[in-house]
């Protein structure tokens, strides 16, 4: 009695298993109804006629696929074979004599075969124009503008009116200015061929408008005289329209040029401002020479490298994490400092300028006994790398953009701590006159350890800035020291505008020093300038007004 | 009385440098005849290495003194010292080049070595006249004068005192470094000038001159003591003292500050020069390195540690420190920078007139003890 109904049952059971199993391999078959169309568009590439062959192409360009771009290379460059057998597509990568198959779908290497078994299949010349355009297209159609600008620039090389009439299409639907300016020369370079006056007059006018070095070079060519002295272009009013077009192209090249090396000077600039400003409060407001600044720097770097690693997964933010905590950690040890070494030598400025160099010699070597003495690696978050391409003439960096944005943002924090809130009057208070203040109920001991290590948390923030920079090591604070005393001296000490002036100016002046005279020989004159400068004006460029400046 | 010696006058007070230079005496006479005299298998026997090595730290006592002059009795911390010292290191430096002759890796008697490399076809301008000893020991002395005296003429006229000084005499130095760092300097780039081979005819590897040069820098070190000690002593020297303490009331008075200053810095200076042009054939090179910032820094550590404004301290100080470092570089080599540290912040907090003052002080209690003692 029970055993009829325990196999039905079973039978019950086994009906579901197949129907979970059939179900479970139903499952690719749909998600992969995409492919369908392309499959089949494949398969028809085996016909024997190019118009047949012609017809599958547009096929797999309309099929949207993502193995679009890669089975048509390989189309075009005679890789794509299909086998004798079933009459499966691969794309194949020769290798000595063996021929290795790669699936179609998956870019997977499935199986290595003799020569015999495929064959490969063939196109002419209107295939292969069809090819590059559609290849071009799919390129040109890409949502990442760099794509769209390095397929621009490879059509740039052999122009045809199809990529013409390609990109003139593209253009009108461009959005990235840089893609249009490469557009705009490429079409310009396939006209200046033509043989009416008019399209040619346009095309160099077109491309004076251009700082594309391809655009110069051509215009160049234009007014160039061929090996029997002859003009290249017989005509002169093209001629001089080329000739006008190569001036203004180069006053343009020359503002970039100068925009650029402004960049660079403004980007050095706050770099130095950064490492300066906490200077300038040690120095500037307590007297004291902080000779471990550069130290301060450094550790602010080695907190970066050290957040990094606590959180490898999530580099994107560590720098968000980093410039807290190094202010912490420099602001900390700064105190220490301040507490343990600089509270027995105030009114002795050249002392603290002995004492805080050993403080620096020690710190130099924690450093090297806890880390290493080689240099540590800290990683560049994905926003920060790359550049911010204006045009091709002009590219910013996007970590020194930051830095100048960061350090601006530091220097205004930093102006309004002072000038707003109750430290930053403590603060002004006791520089300007430490026994009043102390009158006046100032607990001046307090203030001097909080300005350090105010001074010393800017500086740990600036050493996150450098480990954007430069390499992170024990001698980072060394390379900054002295160009920080340079600004801080040269702005007036005691100045926090006169900092900023400085740092901006010294940074400027040095990157356009340098394409003339070389890095070194620019930091050689901006020191012996400084010099001289202390010697006529001994109190810097803003310096201080009053009593405070007496001494 | 007056004829007597003015040598004695001169260390009549000066129970320090009277000890200092006996010591000197000692060891100049006693260490060569340890070396050339007893057998090397000896006990006594003292090795060439160590009579170099003696000759170093004899070089930076000068440089020491150097230092003391313009920092301990005039009151200019120079940060920037040690460029003098190298300026001396290099005029001697080219001298010993030019006597490599075309004993050089590439064999031109012209060119040294690092000019062939470059491809330079001719010698510069400036290195004519080096191949002459007296011209170069000229310039070993004149070259870091004269860029004092530019210096400082500019620097104390216009009244930079105090911390600015020390920081645009520190730029001075790191501005020479970067220069001399650059190949198109001509003085050999990042290697600097070395691999020489003779001293005025003496073949700088013997034993005996390696003695002769240490004698030689003992001597020296004994007559720029005197010729300090001299200077210190005499009016120049205590109206140098009164700049140092109260420049204001000194330039009232009627005395012309800027000279005082500006000469006491330029002989600083030439004496800085004599000790590089010294320590150069000991050491068997020179390079940008000594120009470094650090360089400087540690000399005034130095005189910190033997207590400035006494000559024979900046001398223990030297010695001592120097001492220390060549024993803890080799043997604990980590500690070394903890070391220098310390020594800086101590002296600077605990000890403001260094060993010497230390035991002056000590001295001074015990007298007093005694005094409490005996009535």
């Amino acid at each position: 009695m029970k055993l009829p109904c325990i196999t039905g049952h079973l039978k019950c059971l086994l009906l579901l298993l197949m129907l979970c199993l059939s179900v479970l391999t139903i499952n690719p078959v749909l998600a992969a109804s995409g492919d369908e169309q392309f499959m089949n568009a494949l398969q028809q590439l085996t016909a024997k006629k190019f118009n047949q062959k012609s017809q599958a192409i547009s096929e797999i360009e309309n099929s949207r696929h993502s193995q679009v771009k890669p089975v048509l290379n390989a189309l075009l460059t005679g890789n794509l074979y299909y086998r004798k057998s079933d009459k499966v597509v691969f794309i194949v990568q020769k290798q000595d004599e063996t021929f290795q198959l790669i699936d179609v779908l998956s870019d997977q290497q499935v199986a290595e075969v003799g020569k015999r078994t495929l064959k490969k299949i063939s196109i002419n010349n209107t295939l292969r124009s069809q090819l590059r355009s559609i290849i071009a297209r799919v390129d040109l159609s890409d949502p990442n503008a760099d794509v769209r600008r390095s397929a621009v620039q490879d059509m740039m090389k052999d122009m045809s009116l199809d990529a013409v009439n390609l990109l003139q299409e593209q253009l009108v639907i461009e959005r990235s200015e840089i893609v249009k300016e490469t557009i705009q020369v490429a079409i310009a370079l396939y006209d200046i061929k033509s043989d009416d006056k008019a399209t040619k007059l346009n095309a160099i006018n077109a491309l004076g408008d251009s700082v594309h070095p391809e655009a110069n070079n051509l215009l160049k060519y234009v007014v160039s005289k061929d090996a029997d002295g002859n003009y290249v272009e017989n005509d002169l009013e093209l001629r001089l329209a080329a000739q006008n077009a190569i001036s203004t192209v180069e006053t343009k090249l020359k503002i970039y040029s100068f925009a650029e090396t402004l960049f660079f000077g403004v980007s050095l600039g706050s770099v130095l401002l950064l490492s300066a400003i906490g200077l300038a409060i040690t120095f500037g407001v307590m007297g004291v020479i902080n000779m471990a600044h550069g130290e301060l720097m450094m550790l602010g770097a080695y907190t970066t490298y050290v957040v990094q690693l606590l959180m490898p997964n999530s580099i994107e933010y560590s720098l968000m994490v980093a410039v807290p905590a190094a202010f912490l950690v420099a602001g900390f040890v700064g105190i220490l400092i301040e507490r343990g070494v600089l509270q027995f030598l105030y009114g002795r400025p050249l002392e603290t300028l002995l004492a805080t160099f050993g403080i620096s010699l020690i710190l130099q070597q924690v450093v090297r006994s806890v880390f290493s003495p080689l240099n540590r690696s800290v990683e560049t978050p994905e926003w920060m790398s790359g550049a911010w391409e204006i045009n091709s003439a002009l590219a910013l960096t996007y970590n020194r953009l930051y830095i100048i944005i960061f350090s601006l943002i530091i220097f205004a924090l930093l102006i309004l701590i002072l000038k707003k809130t109750a430290l930053g009057l403590y603060i002004r208070s006791v520089s300007q006159n430490r026994e009043m203040a102390k009158a006046m109920g100032v607990r001046s001991e307090w203030v001097d350890a909080l300005t350090f290590g105010l001074g010393s948390g800017i500086a740990g923030i600036a050493g996150v800035a450098l480990s954007q920079l430069t390499n992170v090591g024990p001698n980072l604070g060394q390379a900054y020291i002295i160009d920080s005393f340079m600004v801080v001296v040269f702005g007036g000490v005691g100045n926090l505008w006169g900092t900023f002036v400085a740092a901006m100016s010294l940074g400027v002046v040095n990157k356009f020093l340098e394409p003339w005279s070389g890095a070194v020989l620019a930091k050689i004159i901006v020191l012996v300038f400084i010099i001289l400068f202390i010697q006529k004006r001994p109190k810097g460029l803003f310096p201080q007004k009053g009593r405070a400046g007496g001494n | 009385m007056a004829h007597k010696s003015i040598f004695m006058s001169m260390l009549a007070d000066d129970r320090g440098g009277k000890i200092f230079l006996s010591l000197l005496a000692i060891v100049t006479i006693v260490l060569p005849l340890l070396n050339l005299a007893v057998a090397q298998d000896s006990a006594f026997h003292i090795s060439t290495f160590t009579i170099t090595l003696m000759g170093k730290y004899l070089c930076y006592a000068l440089l020491a003194i150097a230092l003391d002059l313009v920092w301990g009795y005039c009151g200019i911390l120079s940060l920037g010292h040690a460029a003098f010292f190298a300026l001396g290191g290099y005029a001697m430096g080219m001298y010993l080049m030019r006597q490599i002759g075309d004993r050089g890796v590439y064999g031109n008697p012209e060119l040294p070595d690092f000019m062939v490399f470059l491809n330079w076809e001719s010698l510069p301008w400036y290195w004519y006249g080096f191949d002459q000893f007296w011209f170069a020991m000229l310039m070993a002395m004149l070259i870091p004068g004269v860029l004092a005296y530019l210096f400082g003429w500019l620097a104390f006229r216009s009244r930079v005192t105090g911390v600015y000084l020390s920081i645009i005499t520190q730029a001075l130095t790191y501005a020479l470094m970067l220069a001399f760092f650059r190949n198109e300097m001509g003085f050999g780039g990042n290697n600097g000038l070395t691999d020489f081979k003779e001293i005025l005819g003496f073949s700088l590897q013997q034993d005996a001159t390696r003695v002769g040069l240490f004698v030689i820098t003992a001597l020296m070190l004994a007559i720029g003591y005197l010729v300090s000690r001299f200077i210190v002593t005499s009016k120049l020297g205590r109206v140098v003292v009164a700049v140092r303490d109260a420049e204001d009331r000194a330039r009232f008075i009627g005395y012309k500050v800027e000279s005082f200053k500006l000469w006491v810095f330029v002989f600083s200076a030439v004496l800085a020069g004599i000790a590089g042009a010294l320590y150069v054939p000991q050491v068997g090179i020179i390079n940008p390195g000594e120009f470094s910032p650090l360089n400087s820094i540690e000399l005034v550590v130095w005189v910190a540690v033997g207590g400035r404004g006494l000559l024979y301290g900046a001398v223990l100080g030297a010695i001592l420190v120097n001492f220390s470092k060549t024993y803890l570089t080799a043997a604990l080599p980590e500690v070394w920078l903890f070391a220098l540290g310390a020594l800086f912040i101590i002296v600077t907090v605990f000890l403001p007139k260094g060993i010497v003052g230390l035991l002056q002080q000590m001295k001074a209690r015990k007298v007093k003890e005694q005094k409490n003692e005996s009535p």
